[in-house]
Protein backbone atom coordinates (compact mmCIF):
# COMPACT_ATOMS: atom_id res chain seq x y z
CA UNK A 1 0.00 0.00 0.00
CA UNK A 2 1.27 3.35 -1.02
CA UNK A 3 1.43 5.91 1.88
CA UNK A 4 3.36 8.55 1.00
CA UNK A 5 1.81 11.00 1.79
CA UNK A 6 1.44 9.83 5.88
CA UNK A 7 5.05 10.64 6.27
CA UNK A 8 7.07 13.38 8.22
CA UNK A 9 9.78 12.84 6.09
CA UNK A 10 8.09 13.26 2.71
CA UNK A 11 6.90 16.96 3.81
CA UNK A 12 10.37 17.63 5.39
CA UNK A 13 12.14 16.74 1.55
CA UNK A 14 9.49 18.60 -0.11
CA UNK A 15 10.59 21.26 2.05
CA UNK A 16 14.16 20.85 1.77
CA UNK A 17 14.45 20.57 -2.12
CA UNK A 18 12.08 24.07 -1.94
CA UNK A 19 14.45 26.21 -0.09
CA UNK A 20 17.39 24.72 -2.03
CA UNK A 21 15.74 25.84 -5.38
CA UNK A 22 15.11 29.28 -3.58
CA UNK A 23 18.82 29.50 -3.06
CA UNK A 24 19.70 28.20 -6.27
CA UNK A 25 17.15 30.74 -7.57
CA UNK A 26 18.60 33.70 -4.94
CA UNK A 27 22.43 33.00 -6.21
CA UNK A 28 21.39 32.54 -10.31
CA UNK A 29 18.75 35.66 -10.89
CA UNK A 30 20.34 38.87 -11.52
CA UNK A 31 17.53 41.13 -10.99
CA UNK A 32 15.50 41.95 -7.99
CA UNK A 33 12.08 40.85 -9.01
CA UNK A 34 13.76 37.09 -9.39
CA UNK A 35 15.56 37.37 -5.96
CA UNK A 36 12.17 38.45 -4.81
CA UNK A 37 10.05 34.98 -6.33
CA UNK A 38 13.35 32.94 -4.84
CA UNK A 39 12.75 34.47 -1.91
CA UNK A 40 8.96 33.32 -1.81
CA UNK A 41 9.96 29.79 -2.32
CA UNK A 42 13.06 29.96 0.65
CA UNK A 43 9.60 31.17 2.95
CA UNK A 44 7.08 28.40 1.55
CA UNK A 45 10.05 25.55 2.25
CA UNK A 46 9.70 27.19 5.75
CA UNK A 47 6.35 26.96 5.96
CA UNK A 48 6.18 23.73 4.51
CA UNK A 49 8.41 22.30 7.49
CA UNK A 50 6.19 24.26 9.81
CA UNK A 51 3.02 22.18 9.31
CA UNK A 52 4.63 19.32 8.45
CA UNK A 53 5.79 19.49 12.35
CA UNK A 54 2.85 20.49 13.18
CA UNK A 55 0.72 17.81 11.76
CA UNK A 56 3.05 14.63 12.77
CA UNK A 57 4.77 16.12 16.30
CA UNK A 58 3.19 18.67 17.96
CA UNK A 59 0.47 18.33 20.68
CA UNK A 60 -1.60 20.85 19.83
CA UNK A 61 -1.95 21.38 15.90
CA UNK A 62 -2.95 25.17 15.97
CA UNK A 63 0.21 26.44 16.85
CA UNK A 64 1.89 25.42 13.54
CA UNK A 65 -0.92 26.90 11.49
CA UNK A 66 -0.73 30.37 13.42
CA UNK A 67 3.41 30.40 12.71
CA UNK A 68 2.32 29.56 8.88
CA UNK A 69 -0.17 32.17 9.26
CA UNK A 70 2.59 34.76 10.86
CA UNK A 71 5.10 33.77 7.64
CA UNK A 72 2.32 34.26 5.13
CA UNK A 73 1.97 38.00 6.48
CA UNK A 74 5.76 38.75 6.88
CA UNK A 75 5.81 37.48 3.39
CA UNK A 76 2.90 40.19 2.20
CA UNK A 77 4.71 42.89 3.76
CA UNK A 78 8.24 41.96 2.82
CA UNK A 79 6.67 41.51 -1.07
CA UNK A 80 5.10 45.12 -1.25
CA UNK A 81 8.15 46.30 0.03
CA UNK A 82 10.51 45.35 -2.02
CA UNK A 83 8.22 45.77 -5.13
CA UNK A 84 7.95 49.48 -4.46
CA UNK A 85 11.75 49.51 -3.82
CA UNK A 86 12.44 47.82 -6.74
CA UNK A 87 10.08 50.62 -8.88
CA UNK A 88 12.06 53.58 -6.47
CA UNK A 89 15.68 51.69 -7.87
CA UNK A 90 14.22 51.43 -11.00
CA UNK A 91 12.88 55.05 -11.21
CA UNK A 92 16.67 56.13 -10.10
CA UNK A 93 18.80 53.84 -11.79
CA UNK A 94 17.17 52.75 -14.65
CA UNK A 95 18.28 49.26 -13.88
CA UNK A 96 17.15 46.22 -12.35
CA UNK A 97 20.85 44.49 -11.86
CA UNK A 98 21.67 44.20 -7.98
CA UNK A 99 25.40 45.04 -9.06
CA UNK A 100 24.73 48.37 -10.60
CA UNK A 101 22.97 50.09 -7.52
CA UNK A 102 25.94 51.30 -6.16
CA UNK A 103 26.28 55.20 -5.09
CA UNK A 104 27.27 54.28 -1.36
CA UNK A 105 30.79 52.81 -2.79
CA UNK A 106 32.03 56.28 -4.33
CA UNK B 1 -11.43 1.72 0.20
CA UNK B 2 -8.07 0.98 -1.54
CA UNK B 3 -9.30 2.66 -4.64
CA UNK B 4 -9.89 5.74 -2.66
CA UNK B 5 -6.26 5.76 -0.91
CA UNK B 6 -4.69 5.22 -4.62
CA UNK B 7 -6.37 8.20 -6.08
CA UNK B 8 -5.50 10.27 -2.44
CA UNK B 9 -2.30 8.78 -3.10
CA UNK B 10 -1.93 9.70 -7.04
CA UNK B 11 -3.36 13.37 -6.21
CA UNK B 12 -0.42 13.82 -3.31
CA UNK B 13 1.71 12.81 -6.23
CA UNK B 14 0.29 15.28 -8.53
CA UNK B 15 0.71 18.34 -6.26
CA UNK B 16 4.04 17.62 -5.50
CA UNK B 17 4.60 17.79 -8.98
CA UNK B 18 3.01 20.37 -9.16
CA UNK B 19 4.95 21.90 -6.93
CA UNK B 20 8.20 21.32 -8.21
CA UNK B 21 7.58 21.98 -11.55
CA UNK B 22 6.50 25.51 -10.77
CA UNK B 23 9.59 25.70 -8.95
CA UNK B 24 11.53 25.12 -11.21
CA UNK B 25 9.99 26.99 -13.24
CA UNK B 26 10.03 29.65 -11.07
CA UNK B 27 14.10 29.77 -11.14
CA UNK B 28 14.91 29.12 -14.36
CA UNK B 29 12.63 30.81 -16.17
CA UNK B 30 14.05 33.53 -18.95
CA UNK B 31 11.28 35.92 -18.72
CA UNK B 32 10.58 37.48 -15.17
CA UNK B 33 6.65 36.60 -16.27
CA UNK B 34 7.11 33.16 -16.95
CA UNK B 35 9.05 33.36 -13.65
CA UNK B 36 6.04 34.65 -11.78
CA UNK B 37 3.45 32.41 -13.21
CA UNK B 38 5.58 29.48 -12.34
CA UNK B 39 5.99 30.70 -8.78
CA UNK B 40 1.69 30.93 -8.85
CA UNK B 41 1.85 27.14 -9.84
CA UNK B 42 4.00 26.35 -7.19
CA UNK B 43 2.22 28.61 -4.40
CA UNK B 44 -0.90 26.80 -5.75
CA UNK B 45 0.58 22.64 -5.74
CA UNK B 46 2.49 23.69 -1.98
CA UNK B 47 -1.69 24.72 -1.29
CA UNK B 48 -2.90 21.30 -2.17
CA UNK B 49 -0.14 20.02 0.41
CA UNK B 50 -1.88 21.85 3.12
CA UNK B 51 -4.64 20.54 2.29
CA UNK B 52 -2.87 16.84 2.89
CA UNK B 53 -1.51 17.99 6.09
CA UNK B 54 -4.65 18.54 7.56
CA UNK B 55 -5.58 22.73 7.55
CA UNK B 56 -8.34 23.49 5.07
CA UNK B 57 -7.94 27.14 6.41
CA UNK B 58 -4.76 27.27 5.19
CA UNK B 59 -4.93 26.20 2.16
CA UNK B 60 -7.75 29.06 1.17
CA UNK B 61 -5.23 31.51 2.81
CA UNK B 62 -2.36 30.57 0.63
CA UNK B 63 -4.54 30.58 -2.50
CA UNK B 64 -5.82 33.93 -1.39
CA UNK B 65 -3.15 35.28 -0.01
CA UNK B 66 -0.26 34.22 -1.90
CA UNK B 67 -0.99 33.26 -5.31
CA UNK B 68 -3.98 36.06 -5.42
CA UNK B 69 -2.32 38.82 -3.63
CA UNK B 70 1.76 38.42 -3.50
CA UNK B 71 1.49 37.47 -7.30
CA UNK B 72 -0.84 39.63 -8.88
CA UNK B 73 1.67 42.54 -6.39
CA UNK B 74 4.86 40.62 -8.45
CA UNK B 75 2.85 40.97 -12.13
CA UNK B 76 2.29 44.67 -11.11
CA UNK B 77 6.10 44.98 -10.13
CA UNK B 78 6.70 43.50 -13.80
CA UNK B 79 4.59 45.05 -15.71
CA UNK B 80 5.20 48.56 -14.28
CA UNK B 81 8.93 49.10 -13.50
CA UNK B 82 9.99 47.26 -16.72
CA UNK B 83 10.08 47.57 -20.69
CA UNK B 84 9.39 44.41 -22.67
CA UNK B 85 13.02 44.12 -24.08
CA UNK B 86 14.63 44.67 -20.12
CA UNK B 87 12.09 41.79 -18.81
CA UNK B 88 13.99 39.30 -21.28
CA UNK B 89 17.29 40.75 -21.08
CA UNK B 90 17.13 41.52 -17.27
CA UNK B 91 16.99 37.71 -16.25
CA UNK B 92 20.35 35.86 -16.51
CA UNK B 93 22.83 38.57 -17.23
CA UNK B 94 25.78 37.25 -14.88
CA UNK B 95 27.61 33.66 -15.28
CA UNK B 96 27.11 32.64 -11.95
CA UNK B 97 25.61 28.90 -12.41
CA UNK B 98 28.53 27.28 -11.05
CA UNK B 99 28.25 28.84 -8.11
CA UNK B 100 24.48 28.59 -7.37
CA UNK B 101 24.64 25.03 -8.14
CA UNK B 102 27.47 24.40 -5.59
CA UNK B 103 25.24 26.81 -3.01
CA UNK B 104 22.47 24.85 -3.78
CA UNK B 105 23.76 21.25 -3.14
CA UNK B 106 25.94 21.93 -0.16
CA UNK B 107 22.53 23.75 1.13
CA UNK B 108 20.89 20.11 0.22
CA UNK B 109 23.28 17.54 1.57
CA UNK B 110 23.95 19.53 5.27
CA UNK B 111 19.88 19.97 5.54
CA UNK B 112 19.51 16.37 4.23
CA UNK B 113 21.82 14.60 6.32
CA UNK B 114 20.51 15.47 9.40
CA UNK B 115 17.35 15.27 8.37
CA UNK B 116 17.56 11.24 7.41
CA UNK B 117 19.65 10.82 10.87
CA UNK B 118 17.69 12.02 13.29
CA UNK B 119 14.27 10.35 14.97
CA UNK B 120 11.03 12.54 15.51
CA UNK B 121 8.55 11.08 18.22
CA UNK B 122 4.98 12.50 18.01
CA UNK B 123 3.49 13.58 20.86
CA UNK B 124 1.76 11.36 23.02
CA UNK B 125 -1.87 13.15 23.36
CA UNK B 126 -3.12 16.20 21.30
CA UNK B 127 -4.23 19.13 23.52
CA UNK B 128 -6.38 20.74 20.60
CA UNK B 129 -8.12 20.09 17.06
CA UNK B 130 -7.24 21.12 13.58
CA UNK B 131 -10.74 23.05 13.86
CA UNK B 132 -10.98 26.46 12.95
CA UNK B 133 -12.81 27.79 16.53
CA UNK B 134 -9.92 26.41 17.97
CA UNK B 135 -7.49 28.07 15.75
CA UNK B 136 -8.75 31.04 16.12
CA UNK B 137 -8.93 31.04 19.75
CA UNK B 138 -5.30 29.86 19.91
CA UNK B 139 -4.34 32.97 17.62
CA UNK B 140 -6.31 35.37 19.22
CA UNK B 141 -5.61 34.90 22.96
CA UNK B 142 -2.38 32.46 23.24
CA UNK B 143 -0.57 34.75 20.65
CA UNK B 144 -2.90 37.99 20.92
CA UNK B 145 0.46 39.97 20.80
CA UNK B 146 2.21 38.02 17.77
CA UNK B 147 -1.07 38.78 16.00
CA UNK B 148 -0.92 42.03 17.10
CA UNK B 149 2.99 43.26 16.36
CA UNK B 150 1.86 41.61 12.64
CA UNK B 151 -0.48 44.02 12.22
CA UNK B 152 1.43 46.90 13.47
CA UNK B 153 4.54 45.48 10.66
CA UNK B 154 1.74 45.01 7.92
CA UNK B 155 0.53 49.02 8.23
CA UNK B 156 4.20 50.30 8.48
CA UNK B 157 5.19 47.86 5.45
CA UNK B 158 2.28 49.43 3.51
CA UNK B 159 3.26 52.96 4.77
CA UNK B 160 6.55 52.80 3.42
CA UNK B 161 5.92 51.16 0.27
CA UNK B 162 3.42 54.20 -0.15
CA UNK B 163 6.22 56.48 0.19
CA UNK B 164 8.59 54.75 -1.31
CA UNK B 165 6.99 54.00 -4.93
CA UNK B 166 5.46 57.64 -4.96
CA UNK B 167 8.63 59.56 -3.94
CA UNK B 168 10.79 61.33 -6.45
CA UNK B 169 7.94 60.50 -8.89
CA UNK B 170 8.20 64.76 -10.00
CA UNK B 171 11.73 64.24 -10.93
Amino acid sequence: MLSVSSHLTTYLIIGLVLFVMGIYGMVRHRSFMGMLISTELILCGASINFMAFNRFVLPDPAIGQVFTLFIMGLAAAEAAIVVSFILAVYRKYHTDDPSAVHDLRH
Amino acid sequence: MSTYVFIAEALFFAFVILTFMGAILAVRARLLMHAVLGLAVCLLGVAGLYFYLGSIFLTMMQILIYVGAICILMVFGVMVGYTPQEIAESNFKGKNRFLAVAASFTGFFLLLIPLLRATFTPALEKTGDFSLPWLGETLLYRYCMAFELISVVLLAAIIGAIILATGGRES
